[in-house]
């Protein structure tokens, strides 16, 4: 079932010139969004995930960052766009929620100010009208008296609502693509499910795909269909949510999951103590050669030091993994 | 799960001016702030109603009574051209106070912009405005104001543009500063990620966010622009006679410093009250509107 790709990343590849030198936070990914799916990024911080949301909007602060490679955006490439197109997409055709509800409204601008400010300048509406628009969106993200919420700062809400607010100024000019980087990291439990529920509800209303980007496996389980495993900045395994909860085929994806605690679970060693992967990420500045996961796997081989694992297709999967090869 | 629950409204009703209103009990109860306040209104009701005050010429001279000592006709006595020195204090607020908002304007109209252009795009730009802002400040302000009157000659217009712009890179550094924290928010890279453009970005998110200390450094700046243009008229390069200016009576009351007091100490008290006023309103509106917030 080949559907029609919205988003498709082919060798994004973006690199930082920092003091100490080249750090690669991306490095050659590839992935597809379909429209209409939710698309998972997961994988552990400074993975290179936020910096991939980041370099299809290109809100990466130009020369440090050097991005290469195709961003296919509905047949378009976004890097050969000019600052006026790209501004043009951002906020209308591609838009974002940022993990920060708190940071992420201005304190010195009411609500209704922020969400109206975004229409107007993509649907050229009055106002008036774009205020109006702006209490109907902020309906649709069910923040109760919309019409008087409208008028509050952000401090005045609290941080369910203010992530709300965000996802209606997100969503106010309803965009093919949301991108979601760790929208509900900041939020507790309880907050965290309704806001799961509201972007799903939203989603299918407005026909958007989403990416939805974290560390938080839970998550994915609950909105993905397919999953994108990073790490240092490569894509280490793409699958379907079935397949990798199931069974994960990178020594990576598995630690990632026998990390997880479940009650009650006994694991398949017998023990009842939480696994973890051994190891730290290592700088990007010092890069393992061969595998970058190697000095970290359980099933390290000879090669795995020495070589570049390939990408293995398996069964509509990608690995990229000697195990597998 | 279902339709989740609905977070409650609480509905608490804040008025739109409670902010306004709690700072301003807050600068109520900082008694140093109250007290420059009072003094700023006192000089700002004293230039507005000089000619009812003192109803007259200040400037026109009667020498048959000159350098007389305070009396009931003249309360603060007079000068070397027998005017009253009372008169030309009430007059001369109506200059330091055009000079006091003169050279704040120039200061902000010049310093803002380039400290936020100058924050904002970092990199060359920043680099270009902040080197010029060194070698400006390389000076200390007065000399610089000095080394401008030379060019531009002497008069009102003049030492305003010359203290004025005295006063521009401490705007620009101070307003730089602060646009490098705020565009590091988050907010402004969600405003980027809707598509905001820059000028709209600078406008509406970073220059609101660093309104306060730019209120501030107005009211401290406004007490710096009195006394630099004081010192000014002091030398003889600022507002020259016959036209009431603190600075300058001051000047002038020097030579008599011995036998005649008077002509220099009223308008040297004018000076020092009206700069006591705007340095503790100013730090009174720090204290209050950002306690974190020091110079």
């Amino acid at each position: 079932m080949k559907q029609e790709s919205l988003l498709s990343i082919i060798n994004l590849r973006t690199r930082f010139h920092i003091y100490e030198g080249m750090v690669t936070a991306v490095d050659g990914i590839n992935l597809d969004v379909y429209r209409g799916e939710t698309l998972g990024v997961v994988g552990e911080s400074g993975c290179g995930k936020s910096v991939t949301a980041l370099s299809i909007l290109r809100l990466l602060a130009s020369p440090p960052a050097e991005i290469q490679g195709t961003i296919l955006f509905e047949n378009v490439n976004l890097l050969d766009l000019n600052l006026d197109e790209i501004r043009r997409i951002r906020g209308n055709a591609i838009s974002m929620v940022f993990q920060e509800p708190m940071t992420s409204l201005n304190p010195v601008l009411t609500i209704g100010e922020q969400i109206s400010e975004a229409i107007r300048l993509h649907q050229g509406v009055a106002r008036q009208e774009a205020w109006s628009k702006a209490v109907e969106m902020l309906q649709m993200v069910q923040i109760p008296s919309p019409d008087m919420r409208v008028h509050e700062y952000p401090h005045q809400l609290s941080g369910g609502m203010r992530q709300r607010a965000m996802i209606a100024m997100a969503l106010s000019c309803h965009p093919r693509l949301l991108l979601a980087d760790e929208p509900t990291t900041a939020l507790d439990v309880t907050i965290q499910a309704q806001i799961v529920d509201l972007m799903e509800r939203l989603k299918e209303e407005f026909d958007t795909s989403i990416v939805l980007i974290t560390h938080n496996l839970g998550l994915i389980a609950e909105m993905a269909k397919r999953v994108l495993v990073m790490y240092m900045g490569k894509v280490v395994e793409e699958a379907s949510v079935e397949d990798l909860f199931q069974e994960p085929l990178h020594p990576y994806t598995q630690g990632l999951l026998e990390s997880i605690p479940w009650i009650g679970k006994k694991l398949k060693t017998g023990r009842r103590q939480l696994q973890e992967i051994p190891g730290m990420v290592p700088s990007l500045l010092e890069m393992p050669e061969g595998c970058r996961f190697h000095p970290r796997c359980s099933r390290v081989m000879n090669i795995c030091s020495k070589e570049e694992p390939p990408l293995v297709q398996k069964g509509g999967r990608r690995v990229l993994c000697w195990l597998w090869a | 799960m279902t339709e989740t629950t609905q977070p409650q409204a609480w509905s608490i009703q804040r008025s739109a001016d409670s902010q306004f209103k709690r700072n301003w009990a807050k600068l109520r109860r900082n008694k140093a702030a109250l007290f420059g306040g009072i003094l700023i209104l006192i000089y700002v009701i004293t230039a507005l109603l000089a000619p009812v005050m003192f109803p007259g010429s200040p400037s026109a001279p009667n020498l048959s009574r000159s350098l007389e000592r305070p009396s009931i006709a003249n309360p603060l006595g007079t000068d070397e051209l027998g005017r009253s020195i009372l008169g030309r204090v009430i007059y001369g607020s109506r200059v330091s106070l055009l000079i006091a908002i003169g050279v704040v304007f120039v200061g902000l109209l010049v310093g803002v912009p380039l400290g936020l252009v100058s924050g904002y795009y970092g990199g060359k730009v920043d680099f270009g405005i902040q080197r010029v802002t060194d070698s400006l400040l390389a000076f200390p302000g007065i000399l610089l104001a000095l080394a401008l009157v030379a060019v531009l000659g002497v008069g009102l217009k003049n030492t305003i543009i010359s203290v004025g712009i005295s006063m521009v890179p401490i705007y620009i550094r101070l307003v730089r500063g602060c646009a490098l924290s705020v565009r590091e928010q988050t907010y402004v890279e969600a405003a980027r990620a809707v598509g905001t453009r820059d000028r709209t970005i600078l406008l509406r998110h970073i220059l609101p966010n660093v309104m306060v200390p730019i209120t501030i450094q107005t009211s401290l700046g406004m007490g710096m622009g009195i006394l630099s243009a004081a010192a000014l008229g002091f030398l003889g390069l600022g507002v020259q006679p016959p036209t009431p200016e603190w600075g300058a009576m001051l000047g002038s009351g020097r030579a008599y410093l011995f036998h005649a007091p008077h002509v220099a100490t009223f308008p040297g008290i004018a000076i020092f009250l009206a700069v006591l006023g705007f340095n503790l309103a100013g730090d009174g509106l720090r204290d209050v509107l950002d306690p974190r917030f020091r110079l």
